[in-house]
């Protein structure tokens, strides 16, 4: 488990277009915000033209001038994934992303996933596998999810482990978030991996275990 | 299992199968997760004029303030206000209990990064801007920063304390063999993955409206009150989820509210505080680190005959809740072992660290580790499987009073799951197969190990068992839900609205989920100790019982039957051979003014706990657990993989199951994280926080997680008077990665079987590498312990 950081996995980063530079404005005081520059984003399919400081991130952005919440401030750092959004239909840390570089590009978020009120089948078998606790880093997961998936990323259970390591669950609800993605990408577990893959398994494993402790009570131990 | 012969399985009414509990249903806000629509604080639409408040931070670790200049910070623009000591109308204290925590620093700092002020401004750029241009000047003293120092310093948080039962010095002299050592147990950061936030909103008259992200909304209403100088009765604190808490957010919360209120209440504007993920982790407090001393004597079966262990814990600058930490480790010294003699103390030592605090478990992993480490101590000494040397000590009928004076009812249940877990893992022969993979590999080494949990549930402070909830049924049948229990992501929400849907006998969609609020439900414990469930659970029950029974007499009245002969299911009630709707008879007790609101109250029964004399009955009832883990670890370079893991869990009979496997597999990674690669390093010199974000701190992710990962439940039922015989869930699962800890132990020892394993906690692979090379005689240059 040592082998991986945390940001192993962390979604590609697109390159950053960095807007005109101005000598003047660079050497001003911090404390003065630089002037405003002018971007097109289109989100969820909605263009928006915008005037943001070329200091404003992407995420930032997305939360405060367009009110669409649901990529969250985990770190800051681009280390934890909570941030994830797509930009023309890749995976970015919006919290390392520039506003203005993303001008006249495509960007995606969890608000703009479901389409015409159907959930995403990511969304779906997140909620069938149970794939959250908290829920705050969920946006992400998803979003990366689909991310790896249109990246052709989602090869086979190692992949989805290793492509999914960019984003960070607390809760440890790793193992349903697993399952989720291999219920949506059609990928079989690994030959021993985790039994069970969601909600149902509870019941099931209940019995399965009720019957193990009842048939062979006692037989074991020192 | 079959349920229709079970009393626990049948509907409040008798008779017909539940509906709604036992069934794994998924978390309350599910929809809204998948779809980023669950709002937490920092997603609330903010009012007009909300002003960002950054924290200013000390520099040094410990000495005292000779200079605070904040000319520059208050000309910075965009700033409205800053905010110091001199600023707060009441006290200038945010502890929990013991005084010793101060909202801003004022002659002294006591840790590295305490707070001094706070900078109001317009917006959050400027305001983190302004904080860093303030001028401080501190005369430093040396830090205290490990336990080591503090011991030389003989200072402490809180006096020494310590139990025992018997004459454990004869016993370790007499026992036929003797060890003892030392081990070290690193803390553990919360890494919640919402940071600490707040937003204040000034009201009328010094009323304020705080939403706090919170374990513990009562101690934040009654800390700004405090603060503020005001009766709790002018301050509201409301919480409806947090982005995780793990502990964190039971008493570190507090201190963030009180500074948005504090700033609400002098500028008349709304204040927001969201701390930054470095700040966050400079400013709050973590799990517990210890030093652990200690000495056993054993036969040669190893079975112990006396122990007696000092346990030395790193408290940070203040007292926090380290009284109830550092007792719950006391608690869980002996996990699920009997000691016929026994001694434990305690040192609650000072460090110039930030104050440490609550962590899932709360004391009581630390004291688990460190006897899971003295049963591989003694099985290394005798030669005897590990496995082997817990069932000689595990707790039996006879053998089962713990050294706290409390008998363990459920020998039987321990028991079963050890040895349900040894045959379903293939414990047995799994051990042959590895020794037999290590005496062919010289290199990659393989270990197993199989660990048991046994946990209290039950505060130790005896007020906080108690829990409050308001239920209201509105006249077209609908329910409105509040209770004092707050949702981190534990399912806390879904399982009390299970619970009162079953009830009303009414869809779980009819039962409307509120946010935790002092307004609805006062003087409340935090949500902690695993107690949610049992607590608020039973309250909410209790509440929608009653009014349940007003509306069976009413219904017993218009169809003139005996109120006994009313049942509610199915969206029904049935009095009789008539029937309606359940909504048409809320409608119908309306019109005959029957009261539809009800607030419930329980308190949980049976459990005592004298400090001075250290006797009583503490814990309500215990929760057990064990796993099976297997790793690999490369000996030459210290890397490993946790290959295989099993568990089995008592949750009694679960409300549901879903929520509750999440909660086990969960617990397990964290734990795992606290012993494998989470290690918080503080410079020895001037006692910062060198592991302040994901780029310095591993917390685990998704290829971590075991590929063969094997979770399920154990058969049983509480045999106290739980809400539905369940147990609660939330602690007790971080104690199984102990089996982790001491898989990769016998790893190594592989490597040398005549030798013990010099391997502290966090196990990283650096530390296994450690291991590894003194093992092989080759020992690495001593790292300077931060």
């Amino acid at each position: 488990m040592s082998e991986t950081t945390t940001g192993a996995g962390a979604p590609a980063r697109e390159p950053v277009r960095a807007p005109a530079r101005d000598s003047a404005r660079d050497d001003a005081s911090p404390g003065v915000p630089p002037a405003a520059h002018p971007v097109r984003l289109t989100v969820n399919g909605e263009a928006h033209d915008l005037a943001v400081d070329p200091r404003a991130t992407l995420l930032d952005t997305l939360r405060e001038r367009l009110r669409l919440t649901g990529a969250k401030k985990g770190c800051e750092h681009g280390s934890c994934g909570a941030c994830t959004v797509l930009v023309d239909g890749r995976r970015v840390v919006s919290c390392l992303a520039l506003a203005v570089a993303c001008d006249g590009r495509e960007v995606t978020t969890i608000e703009g996933l479901a389409a015409g009120g159907r959930l995403h089948p990511l969304q779906q078998a997140f909620l069938d596998a149970d794939a959250f606790q908290c829920g705050y880093c969920t946006p992400g997961q998803i979003m990366s999810g689909v991310g790896l998936m249109a990246e052709g990323r989602a090869r086979d259970d190692a992949s989805l482990r290793d492509e999914l390591s960019g984003n960070l669950c607390r809760c440890g609800a790793y193992p349903n978030i697993l399952a989720a993605l291999r219920r949506t990408t059609g990928i079989e577990p690994a030959p021993d991996a985790t039994r069970g893959d969601d909600r149902l398994r509870a019941a099931a494993g209940v019995d399965e275990i009720a019957r193990d402790a009842r048939d062979g009570a006692g037989q074991g131990g020192a | 299992m079959n349920i229709r012969h079970d009393p626990d399985d049948a509907s409040p009414d008798g008779g017909e199968p539940l509906r709604h509990v036992r069934k794994p249903l998924p978390h309350d806000s599910a929809r809204r997760h998948v779809q980023g629509a669950a709002d937490y604080i920092d997603d609330v639409r903010e009012p007009q004029g909300t002003l960002q408040v950054a924290i200013g931070m000390s520099p040094k670790a410990r000495g005292t303030i000779r200079g605070l200049d904040l000319a520059a910070v208050r000309a910075h623009p965009g700033v409205v206000r800053v905010l110091t000591a001199a600023d707060i109308p009441g006290a200038n204290d945010v502890s929990p209990a013991m005084g010793d925590d101060p909202m801003f620093a004022t002659d002294r700092v006591s840790f590295h990064g305490q707070a001094l002020f706070a900078v109001l401004a317009e917006t959050r750029d400027a305001a983190r801007r302004a904080a860093a241009k303030a001028v401080v000047e501190i005369a430093e003293e040396r830090p205290s920063v490990t336990v080591e120092d503090a011991l030389a310093r003989e200072e402490a948080v809180l006096p020494d304390y310590g139990f025992g039962r018997g004459e454990v010095e004869p016993a370790l002299v007499g026992a036929p063999h003797r060890l003892e050592g030392s081990l070290r147990i690193g803390g553990q950061e919360h890494f919640y993955l919402e940071g600490q936030a707040a937003l204040a909103t000034p009201g009328e008259e010094g009323d304020v409206h705080v939403l706090s992200s919170t374990q513990h909304p009562t101690e934040v209403q009654h800390v700004i009150a405090r603060v503020l100088g005001l009766p709790d009765a002018f301050v509201t604190c409301e919480v409806r989820r947090m982005g995780g808490g793990f502990g964190g957010k039971e008493s570190q919360a507090t201190q963030w509210a009180a500074i948005a209120a504090l700033g609400a209440h002098l500028t008349k504007r709304p204040c927001k505080v969201r701390l930054d993920r470095d700040d966050d982790f400079a400013l709050t407090g973590k799990r517990h680190d210890f030093r652990c001393d200690w000495r056993v004597g054993f036969d040669g079966e190893g079975a112990i005959a006396g122990f007696a262990v000092t346990h030395n814990a790193r408290c940070g600058y203040s007292a926090d809740l380290s009284q109830g930490v550092v007792d719950r480790t006391m608690f869980h010294t002996d996990n699920s072992y009997y000691f016929p003699a026994v001694r434990i103390d305690t040192r609650r030592l000072l460090t110039n660290t930030v104050s440490n605090t609550a962590f899932r478990g709360f004391g009581g992993p630390q004291g688990m580790l460190m006897i899971e480490h003295v049963m591989d101590r003694i099985a290394w000494a005798t030669g005897r499987d590990p496995l082997d040397v817990r069932y000689a000590n595990l707790y039996r009928p006879g053998r089962d009073v713990t050294p706290y004076g409390q008998t363990v009812e459920e020998t039987d249940t321990l028991r079963a799951i050890v040895e349900t877990l040894e045959r379903t893992s293939g414990y047995r022969t799994r051990r042959a197969a590895i020794a037999a993979f290590n005496g062919r590999s010289k290199t990659l080494k393989k270990g197993i190990s199989l660990t048991p949990v046994k946990f209290g549930i039950s505060f130790t402070l005896m007020h906080l068992n108690q829990a409050g909830a308001l239920v209201h049924v509105y006249q077209d049948g609908s329910v409105h839900l509040n209770h004092g229990g707050t949702e981190m992501g534990q399912g806390l929400y879904q399982k009390i609205a299970q619970v009162v849907a079953e009830e009303f006998g009414i869809a779980i969609e009819r039962v409307r989920i509120t946010a935790t609020s002092t307004g609805k439900v006062p003087n409340t414990a935090p949500t902690a100790a695993s107690s949610g469930t049992d607590l608020n659970g039973m309250a909410a029950r209790i509440a929608a019982g009653k009014i349940k029974a007003r509306m069976a007499a009413r219904a017993a009245a218009r169809f003139g039957v005996a109120a006994e002969e009313v049942t509610f299911r199915d969206d029904r009630v049935f009095a009789g051979n008539e029937s309606l709707p359940f909504g048409e008879l809320a409608k119908d007790c309306v019109l005959h003014r029957v009261h539809l609101s009800e607030a419930g109250f329980y308190k949980t029964p049976t459990i005592s706990w004298d400090r001075a004399a250290a006797k009583g009955r503490p814990f309500l009832y215990f929760a057990f657990g064990a796993a099976c883990s297997e790793v690999l670890v490369d000996t030459l370079t210290g890397e490993y993989k946790v290959t295989r893991v099993d568990i089995l869990h008592d949750v009694g009979r679960s409300i549901n199951p879903a929520i509750d496997i999440g909660q086990i597999e969960g617990g397990f990674v964290q734990g795992m994280g606290w012993l494998t690669t989470e290690e918080l390093v503080y410079d020895a010199e001037t006692g910062r926080l060198r592991t302040h974000a994901p780029s310095t701190y591993k917390i685990p992710v998704a290829s971590d997680v075991p590929e063969d990962f094997r979770v399920a439940l154990f058969p049983n039922a509480n045999r106290e008077e739980t809400i539905y015989r369940s147990k609660a869930v939330g602690e007790p699962p971080i104690m199984l990665a102990n089996s982790v800890f001491c898989a990769l132990a016998d790893a190594v020892h592989a490597l040398d079987p005549g030798k013990p394993v010099p391997l502290d906690a966090p196990a990283t692979p650096e530390a296994v590498l450690r291991a590894c090379q003194a093992l092989r005689g080759r020992p690495l240059p001593e790292r300077a312990i931060g």
